[in-house]
């Protein structure tokens, strides 16, 4: 075993292409909860996504019709589960889980003339001499524009929930919908655009993984990362900031765990593998754990069911 | 205009027809995607649903592979419908399905080559166990700390899979296999093996198991305290504590029940069908049961044709593979839809649809 | 005075139910009105309809002269018309500043509307700080900011559903000074009630309604409240009869019993003490929000407080779950119909199965006799005049009165020692009232010792023995009821939290 092949500023910055795409679903997911909504199937909508995203950057060449074609495909797959939960009044767990096993399915029927085709390659951007800088330049700025864009997010999220008069209407739809309902809001409507941001988040993300992170498509590549992406909101009780903290957390171990793979530590591989999930877990308990008001940070009116019937 | 208008109580007739409209409302959409994939659509549905039954060719073969599937579906399903009528949601079914195996197999490749009557019974002990340890893993989490079951018996799922992976290269590996990641076959070992105990009809000590399973769940849920005590904790969870429904028991039972359900489920598949644990071993049976679950309305009558019609979905589907050439996701995209029409027609339970003016909502 | 409102034959037909038929009435500019029926008389709907929640089948509406038909709350709030609604449309999660924010259609930025709502409510004698979480405010607090999101509108028409259900009598009699403030200015406020004395305090008008007819209109400062009150129902009522008795030995004994709330928004219990004679009612008022839902807790037993701090007849009951309670014939009957002492979607069947498996032997060694439970169901349902086809309908296919009945019918019939209610008669029609109290009086008559927890003072005076109050999660001591005063009750009660009469005009 050799741990001096792994370079921290290498892993720092893989770290961050590590998480992105469990960024990029986590902060959709997070728009989608405030609102009230629960949508358990990012996983489906992550792996449309990636599918979508990698057929139309081949066919197309370009990466970025891509990733258009990415949230336009997780914002599809999210609507049919905001038509079936929020018009016909479903269950949102049992439609959300309906949602994660309809995307692996045809994912994998999309994907089938995809196996082992080469993706174009997505350009770094070139930020000139940021990208020079010594260590800083590797870390900060010599990714693809995607990282970016995800960072830009989290921060228009952040905003738009913490500054925004429709942020608060969106806030204020997931605390009482039936008290929002009552002032005269749109709650349907407005929960449907957040399931459909949600949704595109989360194809983006899923066109993350199988453009620029493997870049390849495989049957069931997101391998679990959508509900990874669930376990970070809870992580984050709900906030902005703490998503990115929570997804960069995460993307540390997975980068960390193929560093100690690729160096040979004496642990078999399959417990290297399963290391990500175990965290989780273990995040996931020490913030249930916690007592008083920062466990209930939920939305008060999380996965309830509405129906206006006055 | 329309609009929807809610039910004074749920409506009985919807509630068994809902189910039939969803299948149908499924064979017409997933006619629709064979032919937009080139494929006859009515050629595609007719080898998915008829063949394996009554094609003179093919019904040899398939009619008794529709027990071989059914069965795990339904002992699963059986488990997680309990959970799910309480509230509980253990979708982490697949890995407990896969170290419920593990468990099981381990135990008799422990003994082998010893013949001795012991060996099997001593297995499915084994299996259940192994498979209840693993949903205890959630539940205790759940009571304890008050985690999120569905993330964590969802995420432990991916845990069991690299476990898989570890011993069918590692631990379990056959010593004689000539080096090829897998175990022993346990169908060649008779001590440990689960055969087709009526030639000819796929019907195995699980499939056997299954039925025993639905008809405990019935008297549970109709006949019996706890079963209220669960239907009740579902619906109404405050109304629930008020009458002096533990919660946290129900959440270790729900989950420890569907948990050693899968667990046998894992442990009859690896020493009957199967015949080994390898890497791929587990075939998706733990979500496939999530919707047989909610298409049979978690009551075990309807369960037990769900799982039925399920199997005959994979049967079909391998049969639509190999005839026409259809790919095998085409078939888990078809059950995904199947749940998705099963939860927008099942409004009609609870709501009744109205057309003319209304007011403002 | 020239009608600032007009409604005109206005109808509204849900299925089963004719809510509003042919109502019409009028408003003045700075007139109080009142909307005075009982519940269901289609008070809710009719106020509804002039908000924009509700669209009427027929029937028109005319507002300062124009036709007005608003298509949703927003339209009726840009033409002047505010509600305050009786479940205040708030959420807990936000603060002050942007629950007021949320209320209005082009609200001032943040900083600056923290300062209206500052100067607005210091006007009007409703203080309040607009950085403050709701869910941390009192019933009246939380009022106010109601009350501020419709003044910061300058309404010309202010509509107030059953605001007084929350306050204490101090409270109250700020309320009315504020809408009196407001009247004389020359909003209009259309006030809906079915408190009578409060009706004839403050209004100058009152449109009585009934089975969503209006019945008859009058001038209430020239009636009697029996008059008021048979206008109303439509019959006389026959008032409770008890017979008095002497208290009997002590049968429950509560001593300093706290219990931290579960709930982040709830109330702590602290230090709360009291005792139940046999054939004794003990009630127990109190604004909502003051721990009234948590004591019931604590007496069922679905909150588990120190064994000690709960005793009946001497033997320390408090670390037994709900089960056990019943077991030892302590009975309770929550507040909350549908979901919490009845499962909305199942039959009156399971539900009578729900609290009464264990005294009525309808389970043995855990299976269950459904036969039995049906017959208990039914008992249940001919004792106390249930109106339902049979014990198969579920629960939510019943009226709020009958619903009512069978929950409190359930526990009578089980011959409980001790009886624990919590609002017996919210929302339930005045026949149904009645008979409620009846069943109660009648039960202590019996021998049992009864609490009943009640924000309807007029109702705990009529039956109760002794009374106290409930205030921030503790307990006042508990006073003979006869012969208390309104003032004494309403410092019992607490007072006016931190009020002041208004001052200024804003």
């Amino acid at each position: 075993m050799d741990l001096s092949a792994i370079n921290p500023v290498i892993l720092t910055a893989s770290l961050m292409v590590a998480a992105t795409p469990i960024l990029l679903a986590a902060i959709g997911e997070l728009v989608v909860e405030k609102s009230g909504v629960l949508n358990l199937g990012v996983e489906g909508m992550m792996i449309a996504g990636a599918i979508c995203g990698f057929a139309v950057a081949v066919e197309t060449g370009s990466p970025a019709l891509g990733f258009l074609a990415a949230a336009l495909g997780g914002a599809g797959l999210a609507l049919i589960f905001g038509f079936l939960t929020q018009v016909l009044m479903s269950n949102q767990v049992a439609t959300g889980l309906a949602l994660a096993l309809f995307g692996l399915g045809l994912s994998a029927l999309i994907g089938q003339r995809y196996q082992g085709v080469k993706p174009p390659a997505t350009a770094r951007l070139d930020l000139g001499p940021l990208s020079d800088i010594p260590v800083l330049g590797r870390v900060l700025f010599s990714h693809d524009p995607m990282v970016y864009v995800s960072l830009g997010l989290v921060a228009a999220v952040w905003a738009f929930l913490r500054v925004t008069r429709a942020g608060l209407i969106l806030r204020a739809v997931g605390e009482g919908h039936d008290a929002a309902h009552a002032l005269g809001y749109k709650v349907v409507r407005i929960r449907l655009m957040a399931i459909a941001f949600g949704g595109a988040c989360a194809g983006l993300g899923g066109a993350y993984l199988s453009l620029i992170r493997v870049p390849q498509w495989t049957e069931g590549m997101t391998a679990g990362a959508g509900w990874i992406a669930l376990a970070i909101v809870v992580f984050a009780s709900w906030r902005a900031g703490r998503v990115l903290l929570g997804a960069y957390l995460f993307g540390g171990v997975a980068v960390l765990q193929l560093n100690l793979q690729a160096a040979g530590v004496p642990v078999p591989v399959e417990y290297l593998s399963m290391s990500p999930y175990l965290i989780t877990i273990i995040v996931l308990v020490i913030m249930s754990s916690r007592r008083g008001r920062a466990a209930v940070a939920a939305p008060a009116s999380l996965g309830r069911v509405f129906h206006a019937s006055s | 205009m329309i609009w929807l208008e809610k039910r004074a109580a749920p409506s009985r007739f919807w509630t068994v027809v809902t189910p039939l409209l969803a299948v149908a409302l499924t064979m017409l959409a997933g006619g629709v995607l064979f032919a937009a994939l080139g494929k006859d659509p009515v050629a595609a549905i007719r080898t998915i649903f008829w063949d394996p039954l009554f094609n003179a060719q093919f019904a040899s073969y398939s009619r008794p592979q529709l027990l071989v599937k059914a069965g795990p579906l339904i002992l699963i399903a059986t488990g997680l419908a309990l959970g799910f009528r309480a509230g509980v949601w253990n979708i982490g079914a697949e890995g407990q399905y896969i170290v419920g195996a593990l468990c099981g197999a381990g135990v008799g490749l422990a003994f082998y080559p010893l013949e001795a009557w012991y060996v099997f019974p001593l297995m499915v002990l084994a299996g259940g166990l192994g498979g209840w340890a693993w949903a205890m893993i959630p539940a205790l989490l759940k009571t304890r700390f008050r985690t999120n079951e569905i993330l964590v018996s969802l995420l432990l799922v991916y845990v069991a899979e690299q476990f898989l992976a570890s011993m069918s290269l590692g631990l379990m590996r056959n010593p004689e296999g000539g080096g090829f990641p897998g175990s022993r076959n346990l169908q060649q070992y008779p001590s440990a093996a689960n055969p087709e105990l009526i030639s000819g009809t796929g019907l195995h000590w699980g499939v056997v198991v299954a039925f025993v399973a639905l008809i405990m769940a019935y008297i549970l849920l109709h006949r019996h305290i706890l079963g209220f005590q669960i239907r009740l904790a579902g619906q109404s969870p405050r109304a629930a504590r008020f009458a002096g429904v533990n919660a946290n028991r129900l959440v270790v039972f729900c989950l420890g029940v569907s948990g050693a359900l899968a667990g046998l489920a894992g442990l009859f598949e690896v020493s009957g069908p199967a015949g080994q644990v390898n890497i791929d071993f587990n075939q998706g049976y733990g979500f496939t049961a999530i919707i047989v679950a909610f298409l049979g309305r978690l009551h075990p009558v309807g369960i037990l044709f769900a799982g039925l019609l399920m199997a005959l979905t994979y049967i079909g589907g391998e049969l639509a593979q190999f005839m026409l050439q259809i790919p095998a996701a085409a078939i888990q995209a078809f059950q995904g839809m199947l749940l998705f029409f099963l939860l927008g027609v099942d409004v009609l339970t609870n709501y009744r649809v109205r057309i003319g003016i209304r007011e403002t909502a | 005075m020239t009608a600032l409102l007009k409604v005109e034959g206005l109808a509204k037909a849900y299925p089963g139910v004719v809510a509003n038929d042919d109502v019409s009435f009028d408003i003045a500019e700075g007139e109080i009105h009142a909307l005075l029926g009982e519940n269901g008389a289609g008070k809710s709907t009719l106020v509804k309809m002039i908000y924009g929640l509700v669209r009427p089948d027929s029937g028109r509406m005319v507002l300062r002269g124009q036709p007005y038909t608003p298509a949703e709350p927003r339209a009726a709030r840009a033409a002047g018309v505010a509600m305050v609604f009786q479940h205040f449309s708030l959420f807990d999660a936000l603060n002050v500043a942007e629950n007021v924010a949320l209320g209005m259609e082009n609200p001032p930025p943040m900083g600056h509307l923290a300062e209206r709502i500052r100067a607005v409510s210091e006007a009007y004698g409703l203080p309040l700080s607009p950085e403050r979480l709701v869910g941390d405010l009192s019933a009246g607090e939380r009022q106010r900011v109601e009350i501020v999101r419709c003044l910061l509108q300058d309404p010309r028409l202010l509509i107030m559903d059953e605001p007084t259900s929350v306050l204490t009598p101090q409270e109250v009699e700020i309320l009315f000074a504020t809408l009196r403030t407001l009247a004389a200015e020359g909003t209009a406020i259309l006030y809906i009630s079915h408190k009578l004395e409060e009706i004839r305090r403050l209004c100058d008008r009152a449109t009585i309604l009934r089975r969503g007819r209006v019945v008859d209109s009058c001038n209430p400062r020239e009636k009697s409240a029996a008059q008021l009150a048979e206008m109303m129902v439509g019959a006389k009522l026959s008032v409770p009869r008890r017979a008095a008795s002497a208290p009997g030995e002590v049968m429950l004994e509560v001593a300093k019993l706290s219990l931290p709330s579960v709930n982040p928004f709830g109330t702590s219990l602290r230090g709360i003490s009291f005792i139940v004679h046999r054939g004794e009612i003990l009630g127990i008022g109190g604004v909502a929000g003051n721990g009234q839902d948590e004591l019931l807790s604590a007496l069922s037993g679905e909150a588990i407080a120190s064994a000690g701090t709960i005793r009946l007849f001497g033997q320390p009951i408090g670390a037994l779950g709900p089960g056990a309670r019943r077991r030892i014939a302590v009975l309770s009957a929550p507040e909350e119909r549908l979901g919490h002492a009845a499962a909305p979607d199942m039959s009156l069947t399971e539900n009578a199965l729900l609290t009464a498996a264990i005294r009525q032997g309808l389970a043995e060694r855990g299976f269950l006799k459904w036969p039995a439970a049906r017959a208990f169901a039914q008992k249940v349902i001919e004792t106390f005049d249930v109106r339902t086809p049979g014990p198969g309908n579920v629960a939510r296919s019943l009226s709020g009165g009958n619903l009512q009945k069978f929950v409190i019918g359930r526990e009578v019939l089980q011959k409980p020692e001790v009886l624990v209610v919590n609002q017996p008669t919210w929302g339930v029609d005045a026949a149904a009232a009645a008979s409620i109290r009846q069943a109660l009086l009648d039960l202590a008559e019996s021998g049992a010792a009864v609490v009943v927890i009640s924000q309807d003072l007029d109702e705990l005076m009529e039956i109760s023995d002794r009374f106290a109050a409930l205030n921030e999660g503790r307990l006042t001591p508990a006073r003979p009821s006869r012969g208390l005063t309104l003032e004494e009750i309403g410092l019992m009660m607490g007072g006016a939290h931190d009020m002041e009469v208004p001052h200024a005009v804003g």
